[in-house]
């Protein structure tokens, strides 16, 4: 018997490329859509040339980011600005569902295929326009990374130390919380266009997703809206006992602040008497830098003769919050990762197998499944063709032509 | 005007916090009617709040409280002008039952069996305690879409453990991957994408569930682990330890082989800008812009490579031109350029920004207890129906009429009988702190 999947039966062409597209193209694929990825003859999508690559071997069919964020789809290589490719296209579009695109905004109506156009081929299409800052308004051509959408649309201005730049994310995360938000709207999109005959072009600017991001950068919004005060780099307000410590092996974080929490922290280390005094948990000892420097030296007296998991366990037993601050190595050994079936070793034809992140969470009745990895370039071109009825003498000539 | 995508569908919110919440404000936005559920008998791990009645007094003793409320006053129902909850609960309705008392579970029941779908991220133990699970929930309605997102999922060795986005994002991996390159892992930024990446993939997930129910008549149960969803973006650092046995390094704020690529100070006080340059035409396009000073000609410049090997000394150089520069001013010169380049924007920028006025990104909203503000508006923008913020995030108890008498059909008698025994109100019990 086969499982279901959730999204069984919805075809969606994939004109995205880098990181936010990708990542939302992959959730509708990694829960049953057939995704076509369109890329570009020749070098494909940009992200085939970014790394890190097996064997640090920059192969185009060799990158762990592109491995990743392309699991379960197909790919055809299309010339979009050749009218074989536009043809193509426009023959895939009435097949198709959905058509997610990541290019700049002017792009897809001056190749001819905006949603306007897209629509007349097929009814209740839902095209979903992925950009940096959205389709409309004076920044909308502007270029961005990560690092710059980071600064304009999230927390960054408040992330770090006074006195010194914001920092950012660091690993690129941005882009991605853009992704998934694309992939929401598609979704709800989908439904709306399937089940009310309303189709729809669904534009995400990745700056604004940010900056409705429910972790801080939304409610710094509508505190400054509220008071006329911006907030600074100044410690978050979780108290002294919230935060990064170092301990025997490396750091740990807990959330060990509060009238509730304090007083376990407290008992987790066996009740020294330095943090006795009352004054630690009235709201002025919370914010007294002599308190904050006495409690910081009785922690790091304890957690430096704790390691992470003595103090995880210990953390645990004591009903406090708290993690170690893991590198990979950590990760990839995690038995409660590992218990869960958070890694997948998938085979590609290139790469051989490697172990990999499988769901982005678990649909118990339609659950994640690998049907392929991530696929090499142009890999499908002819079983997608020929579905199309062309002949394989017309598809050698296609790529003659440079069409495919 | 056609009918937004999800109307019709009726979502039970159990969300606390961060993450749950961010998933139900998208689904309320697309159109369903989202009841959140709450008790004025206790604030929980509120979202609304953590200090129902808090006072001025102890508002002054934390800036970040302080600005959480209208001009700094907490007000006759300070649990109705918190910042935090009003941002992200606009399009949602409230109700509120205790369901620490028997005829409480007994309300959710008839609330149960009219709905379609119901949102939780407590920990783990919290529901199946409180006998909310999916099997009690299937009992009453079969095709039910029941969606969990405890931070570490519900079974494993840690099912039961709580824990917040930073203590998640500090276990798989992407705190140490963040904050300054010079400085240890006390100073790690205190900014968590955990909790609302998992609000938006619970979203996804959410009408990627109700879209299977209504083709094939099934619900089912979504168990997402806030912790494993935020691993999920890491793809290439885990791929870089599995296939190469590689730590991938914090690149900080700049990047891993280009350069220039940081945070740059400008002129006024605490403002910055980011530029990243990743290949020669970009780079130059910014000697262009800044009017090819001779430094730029040093061959140290002339190549990524060069520019990556010598970007402590090309930083700043860069710094002694941002300096003179106001943020914005550059971003448009630069970007007129071709580089990529943007201020490090506060809130008081954004509020202000003339792009996202044009895009109608802040809409005005009159609150009864607060009045007309600006509030931060959607996620995306629908074309044939456009999305809004079609009501303010709602009082605590607001919708009671309309939950307990239109929908579960209870009498006048009874509602003031729920009245009476504590389910029902606008107001915390005197009690609650």
């Amino acid at each position: 018997m086969t499982t279901e999947m959730a999204l069984e039966g919805v075809r969606v062409l994939d004109l995205t490329h880098h990181y936010s597209g990708p990542f939302c193209t992959k959730l509708l694929a990694d829960y049953g859509a057939d995704v076509i990825k369109v890329e570009k003859p020749g070098t494909g999508d940009p992200t085939r040339s970014i790394g890190p690559f097996l064997d640090d071997d920059p192969h185009p069919e060799k990158s762990g980011l592109f491995f990743h964020l392309n699991t379960n789809k197909r790919s055809i290589t299309l010339n979009l600005k050749s009218e074989g490719g536009k043809r193509i296209f426009k023959d895939l579009v009435a097949t198709a569902d959905v058509v997610v695109e990541s290019f700049r905004p002017h792009v897809m109506a001056g190749l001819g295929l905006g949603y306007d156009e897209l629509k007349t081929i097929r009814p209740n299409l839902v095209m979903t326009s992925i950009s940096s800052f959205g389709q409309t308004g004076p920044y909308a051509e502007f270029k961005a990374t990560e690092l710059i959408i980071y600064g304009m649309g999230g927390a960054m201005y408040n992330a770090g130390v006074p006195d010194r730049e914001p920092v950012s994310y660091g690993i690129p995360t941005a882009v991605f919380q853009g992704g998934g938000a694309a992939a929401a709207g598609t979704m709800g999109a989908l439904y709306g266009a399937t089940f009310n005959d309303v189709g729809q072009h669904v534009d995400v600017s990745i700056m604004e997703t940010l900056l409705g991001s429910v972790d801080r950068r939304i409610a710094a919004l509508l505190s400054y809206e509220y008071s006329g005060e911006v907030g600074g780099r100044e410690s978050m307000g979780g108290g002294f006992a919230t935060g990064y410590f170092p301990c025997q092996d490396g750091y740990f974080v807990m959330a060990g602040s509060g009238n509730i929490m304090f007083p376990r922290l407290v008992k987790m280390m066996g009740d020294p008497e330095p943090l006795q005094d009352p004054a630690f948990l009235t709201p002025a000892g919370a914010s007294d830098p002599d308190l904050r420097d006495l409690f910081e030296a009785v922690l790091i007296g304890w957690s430096m003769d704790h390691t992470k998991q003595e103090i995880i366990q210990l953390g645990e037993e004591n009903g406090l919050i708290c993690a170690a601050v893991n590198d990979m190595e950590g990760v990839f050994n995690d038995r409660h990762l590992n218990e869960r079936g958070v890694f997948t070793d998938i085979d590609h034809p290139v790469m051989g197998s490697i172990r990999s992140l499988g769901r982005p969470f678990v649909m118990e009745q339609t659950p994640w499944k690998l049907r392929r990895p991530a696929p090499l370039i142009g890999q499908h071109n002819v079983e997608i063709l020929k579905d199309l009825g062309h002949t394989s003498e017309a598809i050698v000539q296609f790529k003659q032509n440079g069409v495919i | 005007m056609p009918k937004l995508p999800l109307d019709g569908i009726r979502i039970i919110d159990f969300t606390v916090v961060i993450a749950g919440p961010a998933a139900t404000a998208k689904l309320g936005d697309m159109g369903a009617e989202v009841i959140r559920i709450e008790s004025i008998q206790e604030i929980g791990t509120g979202a609304r709040t953590t200090r129902a009645k808090i006072t001025k007094e102890q508002m002054e003793t934390s800036p970040i409280q302080r600005r959480a409320y209208p001009d700094g006053d907490p007000g006759e129902r300070p649990w109705n002008r918190g910042a935090g909850f009003n941002a992200h609960s606009r399009n949602k309705l409230c109700m509120t039952v205790d369901l620490k008392k028997p005829e409480g579970l007994e309300i959710l029941e008839k609330l149960v069996a009219q709905s379609d779908v119901l949102i939780e991220n407590h920990a783990t133990d919290y529901m199946e305690r409180k006998g909310i699970t999916y099997d009690w929930l299937k009992k009453i309605k079969p095709d039910i879409i029941m969606v969990r997102m405890p931070g570490w999922g519900t079974h494993g060795p840690y099912a039961y453990w709580r824990t917040f986005g930073s203590t998640a994002e500090g276990h798989i991996g992407r705190s140490a991957l963040s904050g300054y390159q010079d400085m240890d892992s006390s100073h790690i930024p205190w900014v968590f994408p955990a909790d609302a990446n998992a609000g938006t993939i619970a979203a996804f997930a959410t009408t990627a569930a109700l879209y299977h129910r209504k083709k094939t008549g099934k619900g089912q149960m979504i168990d997402l682990a806030l912790a494993e969803n935020i691993l999920n973006i890491l793809g290439a650092p885990f791929l870089d330890y599995t296939m190469n046995g590689r730590i991938t390094e914090n690149p900080g704020n700049r990047h891993p082989s280009a350069a220039p690529h940081g945070t740059y100070p400008t002129k006024g006080e605490d403002r910055w800008i980011n530029i990243t340059v990743t290949n020669d035409a970009e780079w130059n396009g910014f000697c262009e812009a800044i009017g090819n000073p001779t430094w730029t000609q040093n061959e140290n410049y002339a190549s990524t490579g060069s520019r990556w090997e010598n970007q402590d000394s090309l930083d700043e150089h860069i710094q002694s031109w941002t300096k003179e520069q106001d943020h914005f001013d550059a971003m448009h010169l630069l970007q007129s350029h071709g580089v990529p380049a943007g201020p490090v924007m506060d809130a008081g920028d954004a509020v202000r920004d003339p792009h996202l006025e044009a895009r109608g990104y802040f809409e005005a909203v009159n609150h009864s207890e607060i009045g007309v503000h600006r509030y931060p508006g959607m996620f995306f923008k629908f074309s044939e129906t456009p999305l809004k913020i079609r009501r303010p995030a709602p009082r605590l108890g607001e919708d009671n009429e309309y939950v307990y008498k239109e929908l579960l059909k209870y009498s006048d008698e009874e509602y003031s009988q729920f009245e009476q025994d504590g389910h029902i109100g606008m107001d915390y019990a005197p009690h609650v702190p």
